[in-house]
């Protein structure tokens, strides 16, 4: 139902005939897509795909080879342009969390936002409560990074990438590496930021998740983009022969 | 029975009065006590002079080498840091100790301490430089990419995240490497600084007595090393308090 509406949202990320190769090996051959304001884009494929690699390219994590990534219209891709600044308008959360274990879990939300936003710590303390709070772990605070459990080092992770305000929140996989019985908290967190209109790139295997919380669903094998679509269509009537065979696994 | 018991007794009391005699003429006697203590302060200034020098030569080596290893970057500063490690690591401290003074530092008005302080620190550097390289490539990459993610740069990604992590999982190499040099500027004679070991020497030669200078200086460097080892102990306790 809300297709319609990401359609009218404005153009955040556009992506250009995007390659990306490991030296011999092309990892990317050519994607173009747009991401708009307010949408969550789903990215889903077999591993090897190069899906991670698409998305760690649009925070310019990983270089790419040849084409551009426009991000609020600028080209990422400008060796002139200080990617550092647009970073911190791209949140990110890591397969396996990437918390600073030398840091408390408040050190860890309020770091970036007193460094890179000059806020005041007690600024950014508060805003860092507040968001621990909505995920649940605000007793959390002066706790450890191994203190934790795997969903809750995630919640962590997104709130921490949250203390940004970012523009868009890119997810690597987020739920891959936990224990299946906490992969329901992490989506739940997500799936709340996404009501809330936060623009999300999700690589995913929780199929389950993009048909539910997607606005749009891209199948990659191989370095493209093989399909692409509302998820009821994607997941009802999956036109790609690699794609059925896919889901035909998964499902 | 008795008078084998009576004879050992004499023969100790003997050995006692010996040992305390010596005693009295090796440090007692004109104040010799002098030359361990201000030897020991030198050598402590000294030291303390180096490890300083030395970490930050060792931190600054080590980012220049990890940076241009993990982004190609600062060719030309890498290349002039491999060549440091290569001279330092392939000549004896003490040739490179009267090198600095007596060929770079002395005809430029420096004092002795100043000149053993730059040696022993330079030499240190490069030890530290490869402790602290090794302990920076031991973090998971995943901690440089979510540093950089949140849009830290690579310089203050290394300061606030890598560093301090990668400070905690070398603090026992480095210990060492302190340890080491803590010994090493006993050749610091050499120049003609008086440090603890020279302060020894002069004991004996004015004394004719080996056995007791030697032992005490060598005490005095084993109870400074135990203290250094306790410290460092306590300091890394106090940092894997964030491991439970």
């Amino acid at each position: 139902m809300n297709t319609n509406e990401h359609i009218s949202g404005s153009v955040l990320i556009k992506v250009a005939d995007l390659h990306k190769s490991f030296g011999e090996l092309e990892v990317l051959k050519g994607i173009d897509t747009e991401i708009h304001q307010g949408e969550v884009l789903v990215v889903i494929g077999p591993s090897g795909s190069g899906k991670s690699t698409f998305l760690r390219c649009l925070n310019l994590l990983e270089q790419p080879t040849k084409g551009s990534i426009y991000f609020e219209g600028e080209d990422l891709t400008d060796p002139k342009l200080n990617i550092n600044v647009h970073r911190q308008k791209m949140g990110m959360v890591f397969q396996h969390f990437n918390l600073f274990p030398h840091m408390t879990i408040m050190r860890n939300l309020t770091l970036a936002p007193c460094k890179l936003l000059k806020q005041s710590q007690q600024q950014a303390e508060a805003k860092a409560l507040e968001l621990l709070g909505r995920v649940g772990l605000a007793d959390r605070a002066a706790a450890y990074p191994s203190q934790l459990s795997g969903g809750q080092k995630q919640r962590i992770a997104i709130v921490r990438a949250l203390c940004m305000n970012p523009q868009v929140m890119l997810f690597d996989e987020p739920t891959s590496a936990l224990d299946p019985e906490m992969v329901g908290e992490v989506l739940g967190v997500m799936k709340s930021l996404a009501q809330e209109g936060m623009t999300m790139v999700v690589v995913t295997h929780e199929m389950g998740f993009a048909r539910e919380v997607g606005s749009r669903v891209i199948f990659m094998d191989n370095g493209k983009i093989l399909e692409e679509n509302q998820p009821k269509e994607f997941f009802a009537n999956p036109q790609n022969s690699r794609l059925c065979d896919f889901l035909s696994k998964v499902l | 029975m008795e008078e084998l018991w009576l004879s050992i007794q004499n023969s100790f009391s003997e050995w006692w009065l010996i040992i305390q005699r010596k005693f009295v003429l090796n440090f007692i006697a004109d104040d010799r006590w002098h030359y361990l203590t201000d030897g020991l302060k030198v050598t402590l200034a000294l030291t303390f002079g180096a490890v300083i020098l030395g970490i930050m030569l060792g931190f600054f080596i080590a980012i220049v080498r990890t940076t241009h290893d993990s982004t190609g970057k600062l060719k030309i500063l890498d290349k002039i840091c491999k060549f440091y490690l290569s001279i330092i690591r392939g000549t004896p401290v003490v040739i490179q100790l009267m090198i600095i003074y007596f060929v770079m530092l002395a005809p430029l008005k420096f004092s002795m301490l100043q000149a053993g302080i730059i040696a022993f620190g330079v030499n240190s550097g490069a030890y530290v430089a490869e402790v602290i390289r090794s302990g920076i490539m031991s973090i998971d990459k995943g901690q440089m990419e979510a540093g950089r993610s949140l849009g830290f740069n690579y310089l203050q990604t290394m300061i606030y995240i890598i560093a301090p992590q990668a400070f905690k999982n070398v603090l026992p190499a480095l210990a060492n490497e302190f340890i080491v040099l803590l010994k090493e500027t006993s050749v610091a004679g050499y120049i003609g600084m008086m440090d603890l070991t020279k302060g020894g020497d002069i004991i004996r030669g004015r004394t004719y007595e080996a056995f007791m200078p030697l032992i005490a200086v060598a005490l005095i460097y084993w109870v400074m090393v135990m203290i250094l080892e306790r410290l460092v102990a306590r300091l890394e306790r106090r940092l894997r308090q964030s491991e439970h």
